[in-house]
């Protein structure tokens, strides 16, 4: 799950990470009314949305005046923010955070991640402080500073300081850092993020250590341990469709195709997209209806992709397993009843009880198309999408 | 021969008072020699009772000292579930099967540290377990649509390794083991730990290496084998057409920072010498061609 910027900040100064003030805010009004609030005369007025690169979109402008402050508040709120990460269409922006303005004397990236390879929590630290890390890491990953973290011991000092002198940390702000890295992996820690960073962390014309953005995911598995962090979710930020099938308990992504896909099994969810697309046709979605389709689950996915108004067929790919065909083929009988179905639905069932799974299909006076295997399935399917 | 598992295996099924741990202990026991080979469940508070035949243990060691019991299986929830796992490690078990799916990660990399310097090894979590074809079947994987014979499967998935399965059995091509690695980011033995054993089995002749979008071990274990392997692997990659970073149903399955695509495994397995479809149909005569 993700969260926004404001929030991560909130997060992060719970557990002690300092942080410019800021005043989170729904309207221009409240945008002014949060610089007052602040004081001084410099503010930063950011754009929150859950894509990064918003500086780059036009999503992060600085205010010297209160007119200013108005004014880029009201081109920011509302405006439709487009970043690399948000694709074309950019990410309606709902919310702003107004802050103080930071005197930046040296920015820093630092990150932490879950590293498949060590099986722990990695710090990352850069000189290299907001840029787009993924670019340094590509271009030049030796100025990339890594640590493993003990998992029970948490960052030591060593390590924090290690890392810290290597990105250029002056010595007499190395207290600071060291317990700003060492409250980032409580944070991360206790809270079960699966992402932390902080890009830039600044060093300030004062001489302290500053956290001036942050962002932070976390581990949908363990939300139910952190019911605190659970209700920070925007529902705005996410995709409809996708909501929908998360309340379904299905795993559901919408693609750009206009073939949809209902297939039991992550994996095989994946090969049927990738099968379709080995033949020249283009995906609608990824839908891993899981291990217990019944007739409900089946009835709320198809209902899911029929809304995507590009959807011009459909192929469901079952490999009963300790899910039985028969079960399957009554479930789909039932689900293209309830939905009326109008685009073409081409099935292949394999596994448990097959055969009983295809008489069923066969005389359900429903206009299936049969399919044999996936190749099979895959042609039938981006026949009946051209309308063949 | 087989790898990890065989009719001499003596399993015990944590969790085996739920439905799921009853489901599929009751589907183990049917297939093939698993009648001698489940002899103990595990459920605390539940000693003394018994599930069809098999006598239930508080814990673990228990359950060892009784029984015999060299391997676990576990279908405990979530939340106690990398517990379960350190509990089977405590008790010096020679191999723990997790097919529990949604264990937070942060539980994984503290059970894993534990593990360090253990002999116990971890299969999964979130897999379809581990099965020998005609002698012993541990896990959720439909048992009638494999064979004896000659390939190892290796997949992190759990229908897609059914779908190869099921390709190379149509041919005739029977399975010496079919391992379900699992889908987690944090797991126990990973594609290359498992193709180790496969070159180390004398019943092995291929291996198909089923993978998928996310991480890096498709890509150790094709390095691997062009150092080691003296036996062919044919591979698939899922995920082909995944949008990066988002997570496509498993938990590991995510392209993050540009890593861990589809393009990139499937380059690298083709250079390290195996063979590679981006044709999900064609696995088993992929296998095939290489015999």
């Amino acid at each position: 799950m993700k969260i926004h910027e404001y929030q991560a900040k909130e997060v992060l100064r719970k557990f002690g990470v300092p942080t410019p003030r800021g005043i989170a805010c729904f309207s221009v009004d409240e945008a002014v009314e949060a610089g007052r609030k602040l004081g001084g005369n410099v503010w930063v007025v950011k754009a929150q949305i859950h894509a990064g690169g918003r500086g780059k979109g036009g999503g992060v402008k600085l205010a010297r005046s209160e007119e200013e402050l108005r004014a880029h508040a009201g081109t920011i709120l509302g405006m439709q923010l487009v970043t690399h990460q948000t694709g074309p269409a950019g990410q309606t922006v709902r919310r702003l955070l107004v802050e103080e303005g930071a005197d930046i004397r040296q920015e820093y990236y630092v990150g932490m991640v879950v590293d498949r390879v060590s099986q722990r929590v990695v710090l990352m630290a850069s000189a290299e402080g907001g840029m787009d890390i993924e670019e340094v890491a590509a271009n030049s990953p030796e100025k990339i500073h890594k640590v493993a973290i003990d998992p029970f011991a948490g960052l030591s000092d060593a390590h924090a300081d290690e890392v810290a002198r290597k990105i250029g940390i002056a010595h007499s702000a190395l207290p600071q850092a060291r317990t700003l890295l060492q409250d980032l992996y409580r944070a991360f820690d206790g809270t079960d993020a699966s992402l932390a960073e902080i890009n830039p962390m600044i060093l300030t014309g004062q001489g302290s250590v500053l956290a001036l953005d942050a962002k932070m995911n976390f581990d949908d598995n363990a939300l139910y341990r952190h019911p605190e962090i659970a209700a920070l979710r925007d529902l705005d930020e996410e995709d409809p469709a996708e909501i929908e099938a998360s309340k379904h308990d299905l795993s559901y992504i919408q693609l750009q195709g206009d073939i949809g896909c209902l297939v039991n099994g992550a994996g095989l969810a994946m090969a049927t997209m990738d099968i379709i697309k080995f033949y020249g046709g283009a995906p609608a979605n990824f839908l891993d209806v899981g291990g217990g389709a019944t007739a409900e689950r089946v009835t709320e996915a198809f209902k899911i992709m029929l809304r995507n108004p590009e959807l011009k067929a459909i192929l469901v790919n079952i490999f009963g397993g300790i899910m039985k065909c028969d079960v399957i083929a009554t479930a789909l009988v039932e689900a293209a009843r309830q939905v009326s179905l109008k685009v073409p639905l081409v099935v292949r069932l394999e596994g448990t009880n097959v055969e009983l799974g295809k008489t069923i299909l066969a005389q359900s006076g429903l206009a299936t198309i049969a399919a044999a295997n996936m190749a099979d399935a895959a042609q039938k399917v981006i026949a009946a999408a051209k309308g063949q | 021969m087989a790898i990890l598992i065989d009719k001499a295996t003596r399993v015990l099924t944590q969790g085996i008072t739920g439905k799921t741990g009853q489901f599929h202990t009751s589907a183990g026991i049917k297939y093939a020699n698993g009648r001698a080979c489940y002899v103990a469940g595990v459920t605390p508070g539940k000693g003394g009772q018994a599930f069809e035949g098999v006598p239930i243990f508080n814990t673990v060691r228990e359950a060892k000292a009784q029984t015999g019991a060299n391997v676990s299986v576990i279908y405990v929830p979530p939340p106690y579930a990398a517990a379960a796992i350190e509990e089977a490690v405590d008790a010096d078990l020679d191999l723990v099967i997790c097919i529990t799916e949604g264990i937070p990660v942060r539980d994984m990399i503290r059970t894993r540290y534990r593990m360090r310097g253990k002999r116990t090894l971890l299969i999964g979590p979130n897999c379809p377990g581990v099965i020998t074809p005609d002698q012993l079947k541990i896990g959720i994987m439909p048992g009638h649509i494999h064979k004896q014979g000659p390939v190892g499967v290796v997949s992190r998935s759990g229908t897609l390794t059914y779908e190869a399965v099921s390709q190379l059995t149509a041919l005739g091509l029977g399975q010496s083991s079919c391992v379900g690695i699992g889908g987690d980011p944090i797991n126990g033995l990973k594609h290359v730990d498992v193709m180790r054993m496969f070159n180390d089995d004398p019943s092995t002749e291929a291996v198909v290496m089923v993978g998928e979008i996310g991480g890096s071990d498709e890509e150790e274990a094709a390095r691997w084998v062009k150092a080691n392997m003296r036996k062919p692997v044919v591979g698939f990659i899922a995920g082909v057409t995944a949008p990066p970073g988002k997570r496509m149903g498993h938990a590991g399955a995510i392209i993050s920072g540009g890593k861990g695509t589809a393009a990139e495994k499937l380059a690298i397995m083709e250079e390290c010498g195996i063979k590679t479809t981006r044709n999900p149909a064609e696995m088993g005569r992929l296998l095939q061609s290489v015999l």
